[in-house]
């Protein structure tokens, strides 16, 4: 059976190829229209925001392609940094819905409800940044990513594998999930940190709010896709192919292996953590459950879904999988999780580039033979692709 | 929070809590044997082993409800009935999902991961759609329940021993067999050197399928005895998954001594922390404790000596 | 927003031909053939001002609870009877005239998913009113959606109070309401004067046993000896199990809830604590858990709830008789699922009472609504939207059933912002 990875990995060999290839301007005016233009006419406030909602996630997604596609590291804890991300806007968000007069009735004026049940009478050390909406911009996400740097420096100087790193971001979600929910006093427990109303004064709940939400969070997707296309497109991205396939060479030629691991992940954990601040606008809530293990695997299946080796693919994928998880559980509440467990398996067996390798197996050869881009045929030599695993 | 208490009642309570957490360890222990097969020998990240195990349980149940019904005379010791019954279907249906499922993934283990991850979702949606959604009890023959009296103040809960015999027996006997007989040669031929097993004449998909259902048959036993201490419903499975990739990482993957010393330190240490600490922070500090050691030592406690 | 407008506009092309109909039927001698039930309904532009999902011989209820994830083993009950009490309402002729027509999503165990699912709830489907929720996470989790658009929810579980909502009525009790009686009665029949409080790691929990260890410090002059909380599913109470044994209080009093509470009880009573000489006392445990940790597991703790299956009344004879029809012989019935019983006939009292299913009226119609018929007996709303209800204290038996050995003299009245336990 030849590895029908392979053919992906084509773009990357080519050394001159520009930013982005025709195709590939068509996938992003194509996914770019679709968010930006088609859904909106077609779908009422309540469906958009769930859109808006879905997206959000499409920002993991993106950051796991670069991270588990290109560098070959898999993170089964990507929901750590949606939700500290997400945290971090939360708690300014809080703050704000919380002024004194909003809390009157409790024993503490000022400081989150749920701190006054807990019996806290002043706000925590670690709140106070977030009184700032510009820090707390920086916050959410330079937190997350200097934690992605921490976990990842000590492992990846270790030269820790494929499988073990998995397992053990697997075990920091579950640390950190255990840790919010026990420290409830500070960080609203279980429950989350609910009810936000505000951001710096204009209200987050209605219905024209949503909608620019919306577009603010498309458009940021949008802009991330770019950003993402450009780290892939680099040297650096080549490297990181390298990397995935070969890392000792790669080593042996005289790279710094592990910051190059470093940067990937903490780029990765850097989308995760805008995709957790854009969610907490666009839901007005967050909760530990998007720290924990469950959903940090859902987001890695978005991902494959959608084909780990393709941006937009993921951005697809994460639709997909959350239009069919609603429309499964809305249509047959009891017997939903037949059907996505099904989706899961069949996407892995059956399509192991996701939704990318059928556009570019079936769909992509069509428009470039229609377009007669003129190219001489590539080159079909390709690194031989591993499990990402090794 | 110790002076107020008499040197006998400190001797009791610390011999009581050795043996909790040695209760805890044969718990560990046995869940994390099947996931060392098959994640360790096989390399496949088993995210269904939870359900594997709580298939175990639902045969303890059905056994249970059906001696009790039919044959009351054989209630006493339906429990060793059941357990094979639980190793006996779930290691079936770990073949069938190895037949349908894994073997093609062997070349991209993290692709196990979310193949196993929906069959997980299925399997918890065919319990509850088969026994409902709410917990099951399983009643226990009244010899297992209870605890034997050692001294005035030392008392020993019988289904903890009984956790602990089964381990013990499931390891040796597990341990004979990869080590002891020719199934075993074969099975870690075949995860040392595919191609090379196969070229000496081991039929290497059938090493395969008879290990993975190895696994799951074991994940089968585990479950079947959790009944004693633990609950029984459709989700059940999913509160051991993270604690049992732990042990089996932590002990070295491929490695069964290394899965044994896992489970023995992760067990004593949280054993000791909840008892000086609250239940929530023992836990965290304890998968922290696990999670700095693997940073410094990723490779695991113990390794096997292979050349990458 | 559109959707709003248009179903606006169809109600008021379609009711006054409706109600010409109506008038110009009224002189026919045939209508007092007719059934009765058939022209009583008001027409629905009376009844419905704010875009409901009404029709003229239906109205639109939710139904939100965990059917998968680990809140399904506990919210099934919950989600059986609201089904029973829709349906014997239907059997009855609806409300004001129009039979109730059920939308059930589910929540997942998921409070995020939750919202998402409240929101569709609310604002695609229009419904006249919600039953649902489980966990006070959920709980909090759609409290904002249901006070943004307006919508009306029933919450049937006990829980930690410190809420009240103009949209919520919680028909489970609040936790001073649930405990303070219970730890009275402990003290005066049982001799508790010292306690070990352990519970999950939530907000329930953590507020019960606050409000608690208050009751016992301030008003018992007892002591609390030990305070642990467990993450949830945590299945290893040995290490815990050994510490009760070392500072033997009188009295365990547990919030332990889902699987670890199968965990907790099957390992005390395999540690030998024998639990008719150890007093303990749980506030959740009902029926439901008890069929998975197993009736011989936990006979002899006393549990504190305002329900028991066993109570002995004629409607609670009749409801549990219905119950089991619909949903078998064997399933049992918990404090929860009777409160969820509540939701839905308490709304149709305050509806009929309010002759309209807009939730401001229903809601300024509820106070002070008596439900007679409840199998716990009498209830009625309170102005700050919980119920008036009893507690009781029951004795676990090995068959799973509670032997009721306590009961509040008097109706207790809710009281969700106790001054002095905060």
């Amino acid at each position: 059976m030849t590895n029908p990875v392979q053919t992906l990995t084509k773009s990357v060999t080519v050394n001159d190829n520009p930013f982005m290839k025709p195709v590939e301007w068509l996938s992003l005016f194509l996914l770019a229209g679709v968010i930006l233009v088609v859904l909106p006419l077609m779908l009422d406030g309540f469906r958009l925001n769930l859109v808006g909602k879905y997206l959000t996630y499409a920002f993991v997604a993106l950051g796991l392609v670069i991270c588990w596609g290109y560098a070959g590291i898999l993170s089964l804890g990507q929901g750590v940094f949606f939700g500290l991300g997400g945290y971090g806007m939360a708690m300014y968000l809080k703050l704000e819905a919380s002024s004194i007069e909003n809390t009157k009735i409790q024993s503490t004026p000022g400081i989150p409800d749920f701190m006054d049940w807990n019996q806290i009478t002043a706000l925590p050390w670690f709140w106070q940044p977030f009184k700032s909406l510009p820090l707390t911009i920086v916050l959410a996400v330079a937190v997350p990513v200097l934690f992605a740097m921490l976990i990842s420096f000590a492992m990846f100087k270790r030269r820790v594998g494929g499988t073990y790193f998995a397992i053990i971001t697997q075990a920091i979600a579950a640390i950190l999930t255990i840790l919010i929910v026990g420290q409830q006093g500070y960080t609203g427990g279980i429950n989350g940190i609910t009810d936000l109303r505000t951001l710096h004064g204009w209200d987050i709940r209605t219905d024209s709010a949503k909608f620019i939400l919306y577009f603010v969070n498309g458009g940021l997707l949008i802009a991330c896709i770019l950003a993402a296309q450009y780290v892939k497109k680099s040297k650096l991205g080549r490297i990181l192919v390298a990397m995935r396939d070969k890392e000792d060479r790669v080593r042996f030629s005289g790279y710094s292996v592990a910051g190059f691991k470093v940067f990937a992940f903490c780029f990765a954990a850097g989308l995760a953590a805008i995709g957790g601040a854009m969610f907490t606008l666009q839901v007005g809530f967050m909760s530990p459950s998007f720290v924990g293990i469950v959903p940090s695997i859902e987001m890695v299946i978005y991902a494959a879904v959608g084909g780990r080796l393709s941006l937009f693919g993921a951005v697809w994928g994460t639709l997909l999988v959350n239009w069919a998880k609603t429309s499964f559980s809305e249509s047959f509440p009891d017997l939903w999780l037949f059907g996505l467990g099904a989706l899961f398996i069949a996407v892995v067996l059956a399509f192991p580039n996701g939704l990318a390798g059928i556009w570019r197996e079936h769909i992509e050869p069509r428009l470039t033979r229609r377009a007669k881009s003129l190219q001489a045929p590539e080159p079909a030599i390709v690194p031989p692709h591993g499990a990402p695993a090794e | 929070m110790l002076g107020d208490y008499s040197l006998g009642d400190l001797g009791a309570i610390f011999a009581m809590q050795g043996f909790a957490g040695l209760i805890l360890f044969s718990v560990y222990l046995l869940m994390a044997l099947g996931l060392a097969i098959i994640f360790g020998q096989m390399g496949v990240i088993n995210m269904a082993h939870g359900e594997f195990m709580i298939l175990g349980a639902y045969v303890t149940y059905l056994c249970s409800t059906f001696c009790q019904t039919y044959l009351p005379a054989l209630f006493p010791i339906y429990f060793f009935i059941a357990m094979g019954l639980a190793f006996l279907a779930s290691g079936a249906l770990g073949m069938l999902v190895e037949w349908g499922l894994i073997r093609f993934l062997y070349k991209r283990p993290l692709d196990t991961l979310l193949a196993t991850w929906g069959l997980s979702l299925i399997l918890q949606q065919a319990y509850r759609s088969i026994f409902g959604a709410r917990e099951v009890g399983v009643e226990l023959p009244s010899w297992l329940i209870g605890s034997v009296q050692v001294t005035d103040t030392i008392e020993i809960p019988i289904n903890g021993l009984f956790v602990m015999a089964v381990t013990i027996l499931i390891t040796v006997c597990v341990a004979l067999l990869i080590f002891r007989s020719r199934f075993g040669q074969q099975v870690r031929a075949v995860m040392s050197n595919r191609a090379m097993a196969g070229a000496v004449g081991i039929d290497t998909e059938k090493v395969d399928r008879y290990t993975f259902g190895l696994g799951c048959g074991i994940a089968g036993i585990a479950g079947s005895a959790f009944t004693m201490i633990g609950s029984t419903g459709p989700t059940s499975g999913q509160l051991y998954i993270v604690d049992t990739f732990l042990i089996v990482v932590f002990g070295g993957a491929a490695s069964l001594l290394g899965t044994i010393a896992s489970a023995f330190s992760i067990s004593q240490t949280q054993s000791t922390l909840e008892f000086f600490l609250s239940g929530s922070m023992a836990k965290v500090i304890t998968l922290l404790a696990v999670v700095g050691i693997l940073m410094l030592r990723p490779q695991g406690l113990f390794t096997l000596k292979v050349r990458r | 927003m559109a959707d709003d407008t248009e179903t606006g506009a169809d109600h008021g092309l379609r009711s006054p031909l409706r109600r010409r109909l109506l008038m110009g039927l009224a002189g026919a001698p045939a209508l007092a053939l007719m059934p009765r039930k058939a022209w009583a309904a008001p027409p629905t532009a009376a009844v419905n001002t704010t875009g409901l999902a009404v029709t003229d011989t239906e109205v639109t209820v939710g139904i939100l609870h965990s059917i998968t994830g680990t809140m399904a083993i506990s919210e099934t009950g919950a989600q059986e009877a609201e089904k029973l009490a829709i349906q014997q309402i239907n059997d009855a002729g609806g409300v004001l005239g129009r039979k109730i027509k059920i939308i059930q999503e589910d929540g997942a165990s998921d409070w995020p998913t939750f919202a998402e699912k409240a929101k569709k709830l609310l604002v695609n489907d229009h419904c006249a009113a919600v039953m649902g929720c489980w966990t006070s996470a959920s709980r909090k989790a759609v409290l904002p959606v249901f006070e943004q658009y307006n919508g009306l929810l029933y919450y049937p579980t006990f829980y930690e109070g410190l809420e009240q909502s103009k949209n919520v009525f919680y028909t489970g009790q609040e936790a001073t309401q649930q405990i303070l009686a219970g730890l009275d009665w402990v003290h005066k029949e049982k001799g508790g004067d010292s306690f070990y409080f352990i519970g999950s790691d939530y907000i329930w929990p953590r507020t019960s046993n606050k409000i608690a260890r208050k009751h016992v410090e301030n008003v018992l002059k007892g002591k609390v000896v030990g305070e642990e909380y467990f993450p949830l599913g945590h299945t290893q109470f040995n290490s815990v199990i050994n510490k009760i044994k070392l500072t033997k209080p009188k009295v365990i009093f547990a919030d332990v809830v889902g699987g670890s509470n199968v965990a907790f009880y099957k390992q005390l009573k395999a540690a030998g604590i024998d639990l008719s000489k150890q007093v303990l006392m749980t506030i959740s445990v009902t029926e439901d858990e008890i069929d998975g940790i197993g009736g011989e597991n936990i006979a002899g703790a006393y549990a504190c709830m305002k329900y028991f299956q066993s109570i002995d009344n004629e409607n609670n004879k009749a409801f549990v008789a219905a119950f089991k029809k619909m949903w078998g012989e064997k399933t049992v019935i918990g404090d929860v699922t009777q409160a969820a019983y509540l939701g839905p006939f308490l709304w149709k009292m305050a509806c009929e009472k309010a002759g309209s299913f807009d939730v401001d009226k229903v809601v300024a119609a509820s106070p002070g609504i008596e439900f007679k018929g409840a199998p716990e007996g009498y209830v009625k709303i309170d102005e700050n939207h919980h119920l008036w209800s009893k507690t009781r204290v029951g004795k676990a038996k090995t068959d799973g059933q509670f032997e009721i050995v306590y009961t509040s003299p008097e109706l207790i009245k809710p009281d969700p912002f106790p001054k002095g336990y905060q």
